[in-house]
């Protein structure tokens, strides 16, 4: 709460002067999901049972919290890195190694973070929109959050480096499962739309600021009866 | 300067200021509504459409009776003219009275079909109105959804009454702006269109 003002300020409109760029990268993406991904999640929603899929993505989600915790910490919200910690050792031991996810449906659902937000805490602004091959939306600050999440999860203390493997190959897993059970929103924006590329850029950076918290700038209110 | 623009008020009697006051506040209360919206007001407006949602998203109808009965929806609780002004952006502005009223038409329907697909995903679940209070000119009503099996996230509401009745105008799912993703969506259409506004037209009826 206390460092929340020195976050960067709120960020309005779109800053995307590599569009060129990122629409080449969107194309990659969207070929990639339209033959390999899509029939994949497709396929693997055919063949695993729903309750497996589920309990492999809840695995994945709870293997994903002593790295919020960090990024809790980072950011000095102590009420999020008890909140994700009390998580952790619920799932971990009620839950069974995280397989059920018991502490959400005691009411204490998943409170998402990142490095990223971590960067936009200690006041760094977001940077041009990018989009990442194969990862999708993301901006200059996110990327580099990404990079860090990856090389400075705890997790990697706390499991031996030859069972890491399981960790990277679950958490693809509830990727491609996500991208099956969301599957007509993801494809009404990527392949229904008439330019995806914008249409998944806005979202993105819309629906990103307000997990941010950052309240809609000023300039960005759209007032349909002005004029 | 500023004694000269003054001086006519010192002319006035006290009593032809009252008049003149008086008659001000006649003319008000003629151009606007008699009573404006209040924030009980806006939130039982949506509370009664979420009502209706609810209704259609738990009523085990057919895709296309869903579709028909969101249009219905739509057309009762939103500014759909004032929507589809705004999606349509700038072109608007050379856009002829019968063009905005085919397109006004087209998307109705059109966005009635769209929302109703993501709707449809709401099966079995609900949607709750948790909050109402004043924004900017407007008032934000703010309901939370809660589908099976995934964390509840939130929907506002933009009410007002500017259109002459209590409507709402814009909705914003998790952050996201449905004026701002429709604008670029129909912007989008429109180009592919080559600007023709009769093209975009035929392309939302398709659609």
């Amino acid at each position: 709460m206390a460092l929340s003002a020195c976050s960067a300020p709120a960020p309005s409109g779109i800053d995307d002067p590599y569009e060129g760029f990122n629409r080449k990268v969107h194309g990659f993406n969207t070929a990639v999901d339209k033959n390999v991904i899509r029939p994949l999640a497709t396929g693997t929603s055919k063949v695993i049972p729903e309750p497996v899929s589920r309990g492999i993505t809840h695995f994945a989600d709870n293997i994903s919290l002593p790295g919020m915790v960090l990024n809790d910490v980072l950011q000095l919200n102590i009420g999020d890195a008890a909140h994700n910690t009390m998580r952790f050792l619920v799932n971990t031991t009620v839950g069974i190694g995280g397989i059920f996810d018991v502490a959400t449906k005691a009411g204490a659902p998943e409170r998402s973070t990142d490095f990223g937000e971590t960067l936009h805490v200690w006041g760094m602004a977001e940077g041009p929109y990018t989009e990442l091959p194969l990862l999708g939306p993301s901006t200059a600050r996110d990327a580099l959050g990404q990079v860090v999440d990856y090389a400075l999860d705890p997790l990697q203390l706390i499991v031996p480096s030859d069972k890491s493997w399981i960790a990277t190959a679950t958490k693809a897993y509830s990727k491609l499962d996500k991208r099956g059970r969301y599957s007509e929103t993801v494809d009404s924006i990527l392949y229904d739309s008439a330019d995806g590329y914008a249409q998944a850029r806005l979202l993105y950076l819309q629906n990103r600021r307000y997990e941010l918290g950052q309240a809609a700038a000023e300039s960005d209110f759209e007032d349909p009866y002005a004029e | 300067m500023l004694n000269e623009r003054k001086s006519p008020s010192i002319h006035l009697t006290r009593r032809a200021f009252g008049a003149g006051l008086a008659a001000g506040t006649g003319f008000l209360a003629l151009a606007l509504p008699v009573r404006a919206l209040t924030v009980d007001q806006a939130r039982g407006l949506i509370d009664q459409a979420i009502g209706e949602v609810n209704q259609v998203i738990n009523s085990g109808k057919s895709e296309a009776a869903m579709f028909k009965q969101f249009e219905h929806i739509f057309a009762t609780y939103a500014d759909v003219p004032t929507i589809a002004r705004s999606a349509l952006g700038p072109a608007a502005k050379t856009a002829s009275a019968g063009q905005m009223s085919a397109f006004t038409k087209a998307y109705q329907a059109y966005i009635s079909r769209k929302y109703g697909r993501r709707f449809r995903e709401f099966i079995g679940g609900k949607i709750e109105v948790t909050d109402a209070k004043p924004y900017k000119s407007y008032f934000e009503v703010i309901s939370t959804a809660t589908l099976q099996g995934e964390a509840p996230f939130e929907l506002r509401w933009w009410v007002g009454d500017k259109s002459g009745k209590n409507l709402f105008f814009n909705i914003i799912i998790e952050g996201v702006n449905m004026l701002a993703s429709e604008r670029t969506e129909i912007g989008s259409i429109l180009d592919k269109n080559g600007g023709d506004i009769d093209k975009l037209i035929a392309a939302l009826n398709a659609a």
